[in-house]
């Protein structure tokens, strides 16, 4: 496999086993993300979606081969390296007692941002996100759309180059899906890679322009959409889904 | 190539921006921390309540015994004159009120007055005690005259002479062993007084066969020595130490430790809410959580110690308990409040690492922290504690906390005299401090 020079994300031959277990979810693992994508990575439970975004976003050590970001080896400038990125976790990952511009406000100084950044960041985030009439309300009241649209400021409060999110709208509304999902590709025409999971593939297919199935550990195909779909006679992704994975339940 | 003008900027920089960065994480942990409304009330009312109710209680202990009187119920069954002496000898230790009980009431209708709580102690003077009494005088003035080479005929031995049937004392089961002890105490002091009184009678009597003037009889009672008390304090003053010098340092220490509840708990919610998670992928290190969380329950332990010292010494008066003296090294106070409350701080934090659950962190923490305060010396004087423990007891830092208080506050000592308790101290506070990030480490959290 030949590798393109402008990746977001070059991972070669990764191998990664977690502690106190025999099998290893990757071995030999290779990926390749352009600039500028808009990369869907899915698979059945348990393929090791999650495991891998983790490991691109330093937060599992992983034993062998690299993982480059931006050109930049994450092992050998891990805290450096984490300010080219945004990280979008399924889960709520901020302080539910503070207010949205608290939260943004201590996010942002701890991505690198000087205060006048954050204050003028701080504002147009919540503006574009529909959040300026309760920014200095506790998080902890408000709907899960809300504290999505929040998960979602906090990650990109410093301009990331690349943009990893894991389920971003899992559990929301189709009045917000649609709002988040527009703003990536606003984003995304900016300048910013996105690298997504999620089972909501009628989404994935609105949003990615390049996805990637893994299955037990190994990627099974990656290409772009279309060209997936004319190579397995498919018309969906939940087609292409099945026809690759197989129709049994996975634990 | 950065001229050393730029290399300095950039440093200078670079140190500022780590400060703001410091002083947000600061913010959002007092933000959170005001938040928790009953946190804060556990966090500062606990120790107030503590201070004041095991104060009062033991102040209030010392008062019964000092300057209060104990009721005691006596029935006198003796018509002569030692049982009448007893009485007096009684009434003078100025430790009980006495009620009169007539002679013919029986043993159970005293127990059931005691049990209806009309008094907690009851003597009964058996009705034979002058003439056994008397009988045993007789005995040991002749025993004595004949040591010194004298002999008298006017001594009567019976078969029987020298056993004087023993005085009943009844006691309710809430009183503590201490305390009966002491109401013992008083007991036989009174009972020796009439005693000697009647040997000394037999014997004068016996060499001059008339009986002792009053004067002399006198005389020779109250020539006993007297105890004069001096507290040993390092700054030579007398003061003695009341109950508030004892109790509110100590349960200051217990409440800063107490704190675990609000940081153990802060730490695991934030290792369970995914907030730590996005921290680990941020361009800052983790280091700088910790201390922030250091600095942010550092402040809030100072202020503790604060708010209870200066209840001790401005409201404890108005409520009736004794006031709160601050020693004379109030620097010396403050510098052990803060090591206190870093080690407190540290320990919080540690729990918080290892503890996989919030039920977990409080559990722990709170056992611990009682099982420590036990061991070092809070519940029990650590002079008081048996050999085996006194190991265990220098292994908890609350000990050590404890004993630099007490070095200022009751033995009026300066930072220097407690300086052997704070190395200990701080040795424990590192340690505490390695083990923190070595879970740190080992869990991949930095």
């Amino acid at each position: 496999m030949e590798f393109m020079s402008n990746a977001a994300v070059l991972i070669k031959d990764l191998g990664f086993t977690y502690p106190r277990q025999s099998t290893s979810c990757f071995t030999h693992l290779n990926l390749e993300v352009q600039e500028g994508e808009r990369f869907g990575l899915f698979g059945p439970n348990g393929a090791g979606k999650t495991t891998l975004m983790n490991c691109m976003t330093g937060l599992l050590k992983f034993s062998e081969g690299s993982i480059q970001l931006l050109g930049h080896e994450i092992a050998d400038h891990k805290k450096s390296v984490n300010k080219l990125f945004g990280f979008v976790p399924q889960d709520f990952s901020f302080y539910q007692e503070l207010s949205p511009a608290e939260n943004l406000a201590f996010f942002g100084a701890w991505s690198g941002l000087q205060k006048a950044e954050i204050k003028n960041k701080t504002a147009e985030l919540l503006e574009v996100l529909g959040l300026t009439e309760v920014r200095n309300k506790k998080v902890e009241q408000f709907s899960g759309g809300m504290k999505r649209r929040v998960n979602l400021a906090i990650g990109v409060i410093h301009n990331p180059r690349i943009l990893f999110l894991d389920e971003p709208t899992v559990g929301v509304d189709v009045h917000t899906r649609h709002a988040i999902i527009s703003y990536l590709k606003k984003l995304n025409e900016d300048g910013t890679t996105l690298i997504y999971t999620s089972h909501q593939l009628s989404e994935a297919e609105d949003l990615c322009n390049k996805v990637a199935l893994i299955d037990d550990g190994k990627i099974i195909a990656h290409d772009t959409l279309n060209q997936l779909m004319i190579d397995h006679k498919e018309d969906g992704l939940e087609g292409l889904f099945i026809n690759l994975t197989g129709k049994s339940y996975r634990n | 190539m950065l001229s050393p003008l730029s290399h300095s900027l950039f440093h200078l920089s670079y140190s500022l921006f780590t400060m703001f960065k410091l002083w947000s994480t600061i913010l959002k942990d007092m933000r959170i921390l005001t938040r928790d409304r009953l946190g804060l009330v556990f966090m500062f009312v606990m120790p107030i309540v503590l201070a004041v109710v095991i104060t009062a209680v033991q102040n209030s202990t010392f008062e019964m015994l000092n300057t209060n009187t104990v009721p005691m119920l006596i029935c006198n069954r003796d018509t002569g004159e030692a049982g009448r002496q007893m009485q007096t000898a009684i009434e003078k230790v100025g430790m009980f009120s006495l009620k009169q009980v007539t002679p013919n009431v029986t043993d159970k209708e005293i127990s059931d007055r005691m049990h209806a709580k009309d008094a907690v102690i009851a003597i009964i003077i058996p009705a034979d005690f002058t003439q056994k009494l008397k009988e045993k005088a007789d005995v040991i003035a002749k025993k004595a005259l004949q040591n010194f080479g004298m002999q008298t005929g006017k001594a009567v031995v019976t078969t029987n002479s020298g056993q004087v049937q023993p005085i009943t004392l009844l006691y309710h089961p809430v009183l503590q062993e201490s305390f009966r002890h002491s109401i013992q105490g008083a007991l036989k002091s009174a009972l020796q007084v009439v005693q000697n009184k009647e040997v000394l009678k037999s014997i004068y009597f016996a060499m001059n066969e008339t009986a002792i003037p009053d004067s002399l009889e006198k005389d020779l009672m109250n020539s006993q020595v007297g105890i004069v008390e001096i507290p040993v304090s390092r700054d030579g003053s007398r003061n003695i130490p009341n109950a508030s010098q004892h109790n509110v340092p100590a349960w200051t220490v217990f409440a800063m430790f107490f704190i675990v509840i609000s940081l153990g708990g802060s730490v695991v919610r934030e290792k369970l809410n995914g907030s730590f998670v996005r921290l680990k992928t941020l361009p800052t290190n983790y280091l700088v959580a910790l201390i922030s969380k250091q600095l942010t329950y550092l402040f809030i332990t100072f202020i503790q110690a604060l708010v209870v010292f200066s209840m001790g010494i401005w409201l404890f008066p108005s409520m009736g308990l004794p006031r709160l003296n601050l020693p004379a090294d109030v620097i010396g106070v403050v510098i052990v409040t803060l090591i206190c409350g870093w080690c407190a701080v540290s320990y919080a934090i540690m729990i918080g690492v290892f503890a996989k659950t919030q039920e977990q962190a409080n559990g722990i923490g709170a056992v611990s922290i009682v099982l420590m305060a036990a061991v070092g010396g809070l519940l029990v004087p650590s002079f008081a504690m048996p050999e085996s423990f006194q190991f265990v007891m220098k292994l908890s830092p609350l000990h050590w906390c404890l004993e630099a208080y007490y070095g200022l506050f009751l033995e009026g000592g300066k930072l220097k005299d407690v300086i052997l308790n704070i190395i200990p101290l701080l040795g424990i506070s590192f340690a505490i401090q390695l083990i923190t990030l070595y879970g740190l480490k080992r869990k991949n959290l930095i």
